[in-house]
């Protein structure tokens, strides 16, 4: 007895061209992406959740000198950091409303606009670590001829001099990792922003727009709690 | 679960409600509180930007119960992480 199957590959007749064979319908290929990205997040977590760690252990260690170091930092670019991310933020929570609804000139205003906020993030940190090199503040060796020297810091009573190059490995380590992630992002936002321009996403379809939004605001969450850690922790003992 | 799209007034004020929360973090750390006061100031609004994050422009308050789960877990290994570490540093003097 023959038995024939039709083996359905490709698309059923109503299914939309970007839904893959595997998933049943937009709907379930959406969730998918989604819950993937969040189970990519929790990793990344973890990742920057090990440098907290660090933070917090050496703070509890040398917190007078932790506090006179970050007393160095410029408070003002940070600040001007904070309000340049939560804005990003906005902007591409728009570009992805603006997909949801399809508005493509929204679409593509809004996701122009969170890369310059992005790059103008990226060009604040640049004059932040140029200032730290000019200062010998660039922890270790790395520096030929420059190598660190604290005698710059103006240390708060208990600080002792040695423990303020950790202060600065840390504050390094973890916002070099953020730029790092910053840049990434702003790959896949231009990579979005191309796709964008050829009009590939819209109400049906809009699954890398989300998740690439999702990547963005995770990485605008961890510089929410940097802020305040490593700009604003020993303000109030000065004077 | 269906799309939910968030409007763009929600956006407006999670927007407005990170900027003074920002503001006020700022203040916050130029005041000297007794004691610890001031870190855990800072961490509180931290959190409270970052939930505000999570729940309106990552669409979590809107997600299946599934991403919650997935989230709470990230929460959850944190914890462990924390709790474990500080329990050996904060229990060493006790010797």
């Amino acid at each position: 007895m023959a038995e024939s199957y039709t083996v359905e590959h490709g698309h059923a007749e109503q299914g939309h061209p970007a839904l893959q064979h595997h998933f049943e319908n937009m709907e379930q290929q959406r969730e998918a992406a989604t819950l993937g990205m969040w189970v990519f997040l929790v990793t990344e977590i973890m990742f920057f959740g090990g440098m907290f760690l660090a933070y917090t252990l050496y703070r509890s260690e040398y917190p007078a000198a932790f506090a006179s170091a970050s007393n160095h930092l410029d408070l003002k670019l940070g600040a001007i950091n904070t309000v340049v991310l939560i804005l990003s933020s906005f902007t591409m929570a728009m570009a992805v409303y603006s997909t949801q609804v399809g508005k493509r000139r929204n679409q593509i205003i809004s996701l122009v606009l969170t890369l310059l906020l992005g790059v103008t993030f990226l060009g604040i940190k640049a004059v932040e670590y140029h200032e730290k090199y000019v200062d010998n503040l660039i922890p270790g060796r790395l520096i030929p001829g420059r190598p660190f020297d604290a005698s710059g810091v103006h240390l708060l009573p208990g600080a002792l001099k040695q423990n303020v190059e950790m202060f600065y490995w840390i504050y390094f380590a973890m916002t070099g990792m953020h730029a790092v992630h910053m840049i990434i992002g702003i790959g896949l936002i231009s990579v979005i922003l191309f796709f964008t321009a050829r009009g590939r996403y819209g109400p049906e379809y809009y699954n890398p727009v989300e998740v690439s939004g999702l990547y963005w605001h995770f990485v605008d969450i961890v510089w929410i709690f940097l802020f305040p850690l490593l700009y604003l922790l020993g303000r109030h003992l000065e004077h | 679960m269906s799309e939910h799209i968030v409007s763009v007034k929600v956006y407006l004020m999670i927007f407005v409600a990170l900027m003074a929360g920002t503001a006020l973090t700022v203040w916050a750390g130029l005041q000297n509180f007794p004691g610890r006061l001031n870190v855990i100031i800072a961490m509180t609004i931290a959190v409270i930007k970052a939930i505000l994050v999570v729940l309106y422009f990552m669409h979590v308050r809107y997600s299946s119960h599934l991403i919650w789960v997935i989230f709470a877990s990230a929460l959850f290994w944190m914890g462990i992480l924390f709790a474990l570490t500080f329990s050996d540093y904060w229990t060493r003097t006790w010797l």
